[in-house]
């Protein structure tokens, strides 16, 4: 044997492989929070860019050290998915949230939600949905303080238009609010909640990279909307109040926790569509978007046992029925 | 105050409320076993290894109870001694049986034979096995990747740390054949060890190649040179194919074949005294 | 061809990677004039050929070496007329040894051929000999012995033969340059083959990448009753037996069941043009076109190859190996296997020579599974791989069983597009061996 061949390497087939990788679609998805994240910042200033960073930095610092000294694997922060929880995370957060808090939500959001399943790729829910639940029950108050904006809707300055809605009824508010405002970011809530159009703006990068599909948004929204119009609230109003944008387009896409095959994603975008709004409707809290997606991650196993794709070959009575047909003729 | 003496009352009434039904129905829903079968399980090593051809140790000690006569019934775990217990339990008689250990025939570590390509993929000896012959230019050889420490419940097989073979304990072996058939490539065997236990004398290659092939890959292979062959008096040794192969029931261990082998590939290793984990 | 055809494809899951046909435009060429030639005497499916010769002996060029083992089995011709220097084990392609014929070229190298069979009177059984005389197997590269294919028994009525010119693997081209250069002789192979299986209908199934290929076969077909080419859209695994069925006569063959099953009978291009040699001029197949590619080459190309041919010697015709060559694979990317000797001979189901610099001979490193889902996307077989993949790792044979392993087609695209780079395949060609053992 000669001397050229003693670098060869031998593996087993396919010999090429797509451009595609983890990092390429976290990082994607990042780019696609940015828009949301500078309106949220021209919103409500420099407390949310605190919000933001405390949050991510978090996010960040707990899973680095999960991984050097209880796991001891090499850092995994390269793949961007601690980013994109920290990121969500403080979405879901009011942005005058005491930072200390929003650093306990974080470590849950990590510790909890997504390192003690094994890390990325094992957990059942999405980690910063568990991360803001967690602050949720916990600090209730502190949670449902909004900072107050220039322009509020009239006379209910301080409160976010879902808990208006939910004080003066859902199908007694139409038109009260101008939803023209709320679809450009005008209104209180938490980060995340600002501006509608940004959210879709960085949707359609998602979209446009192939990162996500359009199944599961579509079904979510399509779903809220069906009900909302159902109950004789309004569906636009609905849609784009509230996390419920930011829920069907970021957090109820997550891989992880969201099921295979594209039948299986509709359903579980119509569950959590449905959901929502009857938390929302018929519910104590004025939210329900964080539940819901909670609730659709439980079932995700369920829906992938029972949403299998249709094996090549496997109607095996229709075919046989040709062949008999075939026989006889 | 009330409150909690009633909470008290409350989860004490509930807790008695379980404990009998809990009662009634493990005494109704009692199944009756066989206490010959609890005794054979103490005896079986518990390991579930298979290889006695059952499901696992429980199903063995059922079938043995259950049996009429223990011939072609043998747990290596338990070796000889245990399955003479397993048949006073029983009341059955016991055919002797021959103790086997489990050899590695493969010596080419990483100093002996030569890393010519590198492999990229599972580390598994049954993925690599397929690709191509290996790392090594010797197809017969030992892959390293550890199919056989995984396959072993007795936790008697390591891999070397400086020559990346596998190392069996003899002390802890049982022979129950686990690591040879997780080697996609034969490469452990089972050897049978004679009474009384001493050594086990055995071939440490399998390279079926041509003497100048077999010596390119690797500086401890078998060439088939036949000097072992002329070397031993009880002639238990055959050379066939280029690799030689030792009667073990006409060796008498004499080691004579061990020091004129040229290419140091013949082995002997110590069986512990009347070793058993 | 004034009427636009909608090209044809498979229903579900398939790739798009790169075409890198860098080949399409090289004209097939001999280069390589072996001075010996080794021939392995297991290059198909099946049983193993058993031995006609002993060294010495005198052969002529297409004269039998070895004859079928058995009935799925096919038998050896001799490349070159010459002497047989000796039976010997030798290394095939991957390392393990293997039985082989070494015949050095002397003398006279006129062909030994067999009586040509007309047409007009030639009857199936006659065809059917003809192709197990001539040792013809599946060129695509399964190597199955079209003979057998050829007589699928009682029970089943072949209705259309499908030829296979899809050649959905990137870099190869041998098919392609094939159909375009010997378009009239393929064409009556396939004529060949409907004879030999008495049906009517013949389609010819080429990807839409290949206009010239389809020009021609649609010109060659055109004088010809009963052949159809198929335009299909280019879509990775579109030449897999199953999909191509699926996409030309929209059958769905049943899982565990051969094609002629749905009444379709499939074979290569570059089958249809060993048997049309066969049939016409009487020549065994002692040789095929190897695509010789990779991105480094200085003279890729498609060469027709005397079976046994050592693979160095066509790398050196392409302009030799270039210095920093990572991996070398017979067959295509997608699923050739990695060589590890380059001394050693070609074989009938050799279809590709892919050279890869070290930079493209890596996998990425595997990360773990996000369960995005894409492989259950990609997969045209309907299969979940991440689960067969995970239920293979932890040796859970009976549960890939009821995972439906046994339907995959080993055709790569799940590991392919897995943004984790899991080895899925590899645990999946595991699971399918270890399965096969429990039934």
């Amino acid at each position: 044997m000669d001397t050229t061949q003693n670098s060869f390497i031998i593996s087993g087939s396919p010999h090429i492989h797509s451009a595609d990788s983890v990092k390429r679609r976290m990082w994607n998805v990042v780019i696609a929070l940015v828009p949301a994240l500078a309106v949220s910042l021209i919103f409500f200033g420099l407390p949310a860019l605190a919000v933001a960073l405390t949050s991510v930095g978090a996010c960040l610092l707990t899973e680095w050290i999960i991984d050097r000294w209880v796991m001891k694997v090499p850092s995994t922060l390269g793949n961007g998915s601690a980013l994109i929880t920290g990121l969500l995370l403080a979405f879901n957060l009011p942005s005058i949230l005491p930072w200390w808090m929003v650093a306990i939500g974080a470590v849950v959001a990590i510790g909890i939600g997504k390192m003690s399943f094994g890390g990325l790729g094992c957990n059942i829910w999405n980690p910063a949905l568990v991360g803001r639940v967690f602050l949720l029950l916990s600090f209730p108050a502190a949670m449902t303080t909004w900072p107050e904006m220039q322009s509020g809707i009239d006379g209910v300055t301080g409160a976010t238009v879902l808990g208006y809605l939910k004080q003066t009824g859902h199908a007694a508010s139409q038109g009260a609010v101008d939803w023209l405002s709320l679809g450009l970011g005008d209104m209180n809530g938490s980060l995340g909640e600002a501006g509608s159009l940004a959210l879709v703006i960085g949707f359609f990068w998602m979209l446009f990279t192939r990162t996500v599909t359009w199944h599961i948004p579509v079904a979510v929204l399509g779903s809220a909307a069906v009900v909302a119009l159902c109950a004789g609230a309004d569906p636009c109003l609905e849609l784009l109040s509230g996390g419920l944008l930011l829920g069907a387009l970021f957090m109820a896409t997550d891989y992880v926790t969201s099921p295979m095959t594209r039948r299986g994603q509709i359903i579980y975008g119509i569950l959590i569509g449905v959901i929502t709004m009857i938390i929302r409707l018929w519910g104590a809290y004025p939210e329900g978007v964080s539940f819901a997606i909670l609730l659709g991650n439980s079932v995700t196993p369920l829906i992938n046992k029972y949403c299998r794709p249709r094996r090549f070959g496997e109607r095996r009575k229709t075919i046989r029925q040709m062949t008999e047909e075939r026989r006889t003729r | 105050m009330e409150t909690i003496w009633l909470t008290i009352a409350l989860m004490g009434g509930i807790g008695i409320i379980a404990a009998a039904v809990l009662y009634i129905v493990a005494k109704r829903f009692r199944v009756d076993e066989d206490e010959r079968v609890l005794l054979i399980e103490e005896v079986l090593p518990g390991a579930n290894c298979g290889a006695c051809g059952y499901k696992g140790c429980h199903d063995f000690a059922t079938a043995c109870a259950a049996a009429e006569s223990l011939d072609g019934m043998f747990c290596p775990g338990a070796g000889a001694d245990g399955m003479k217990r397993i048949g006073e339990i029983a009341g059955l008689s016991v055919a002797e049986t021959v103790r086997k250990v489990a050899v590695v025939a493969c010596a080419g570590g990483c100093d002996e034979r030569p890393l010519v390509r590198k492999y990229d993929g599972v580390l598994r000896c049954s993925i690599e096995t397929v690709v191509g012959e290996g790392e090594t230019s010797c197809p017969y050889g030992c892959l390293g990747w550890g199919d056989c420490v995984e396959a072993c419940p007795y936790d008697a097989i390591h891999i070397d740390s400086e020559t990346l073979l596998p190392v069996v304990d003899p002390s802890k072996c049982v022979g129950c054949g686990k690591c040879a058939k997780a080697c996609p490539r034969g490469v452990i065997k089972l050897q049978d060890v004679p009474e009384p236990y001493g050594t086990v004398v055995y071939v440490a290659c399998q390279n079926r190649d041509k003497g100048p092939l077999a010596m390119k890959a690797c500086a401890v292979s078998c060439i088939g040179c036949g000097k072992c062959k002329k070397a031993c008096g009880q002639e238990a040794i055959t050379v066939d194919h280029f690799i030689a192969s030792i009667d073990s029931s006409k060796c008498v261990r004499c080691g004579q074949c061990v020091e004129a082998c040229p290419r140091h590939s013949i082995h002997e290793i110590q069986m512990p005294e009347g070793g058993k984990a | 061809m004034n009427r636009k055809i909608h090209p044809r494809t498979f229903a579900k899951g398939g790739i798009h990677p790169h075409d890198s046909k860098l080949t399409r435009d090289v004209a097939i060429t001999q280069p390589v004039e072996p001075e010996r030639v080794t021939v392995l005497l297991n290059q198909s499916i099946g049983a193993e050929p058993r031995l006609l010769v002993k060294a010495g002996d005198p052969v002529r060029k297409g004269q039998m070496i070895a004859e079928p083992g058995g009935y799925v089995s096919a038998a050896l011709h001799s490349p070159v007329g010459g002497t047989v220097k000796s039976v010997t084990s030798v290394r095939d392609p991957y390392g393990y040894p293997s039985k082989a014929i070494e015949i050095i070229k002397e003398g006279d190298q006129e062909p030994a051929a067999l009586e040509p069979l007309d047409f007009e009177t030639a009857t199936p059984a006659q065809i059917v000999e003809r192709v197990a005389a001539c040792g013809i197997v599946g060129l695509g590269g399964a190597t199955f012995p079209t003979r057998v294919k050829l007589e699928p028994g009682k029970e089943y009525r072949p209705e259309y033969v499908i030829i296979n010119g899809a050649e959905c693997e990137p870099w190869l081209t041998c098919d392609d340059r094939l159909m375009r250069e010997h378009a009239s002789e393929v064409v009556s192979g396939a004529r060949w083959l409907m004879r030999a299986v008495k049906v009517k209908k013949c389609y010819i199934g080429i990807e839409e990448n290949k206009q010239e290929a389809i020009a021609a076969m649609t010109e060659a077909a055109s004088h010809r009753s009963g052949v159809t080419v198929v335009p299909l859209k280019k879509k990775y695994p579109q030449g897999g037996e199953k999909q191509l069925i699926q996409a030309i006569i929209g059958r769905q063959v049943p899982s565990g069941s051969l094609p002629v099953y749905v009444g379709a009978i499939v074979d290569n291009v570059a089958t249809a043009f060993a048997v049309c040699e066969a049939a016409e001029k009487g020549l065994p197949l002692t040789r095929r076109v190897v695509t010789v590619t990779g991105p480094d080459l200085a003279n890729p190309g498609n060469f027709l190859t005397d079976i046994g041919t050592p693979v160095s010697a066509l790398i050196e015709a392409a302009g030799g190996l270039p210095e920093d060559t990572g991996k070398v694979v017979a067959g295509g990317p997608m699923m050739g296997r990695a060589m590890s000797y380059l001394d050693t001979p070609t074989t009938k189901g050799m279809s590709g020579i892919l050279v890869l610099p070290s930079r493209m001979s890596r996998r990425p490193d595997p990360q773990p599974c996000i369960r995005c889902g894409s492989c259950v996307e990609v997969c045209p077989m309907g299969l979940e791989p991440f689960l067969i993949a995970a239920q293979g790792e932890m040796r859970l044979w009976e549960s890939t069983l009821h995972s439906g392993v046994m339907d995959c087609i080993e055709c790569g695209s799940c590991m392919y597009t897995c943004p984790a780079a899991r080895p899925l395949l590899d645990y999946i060609r595991l699971s399918k061996r270890e399965s096969r053992k429990l039934k």
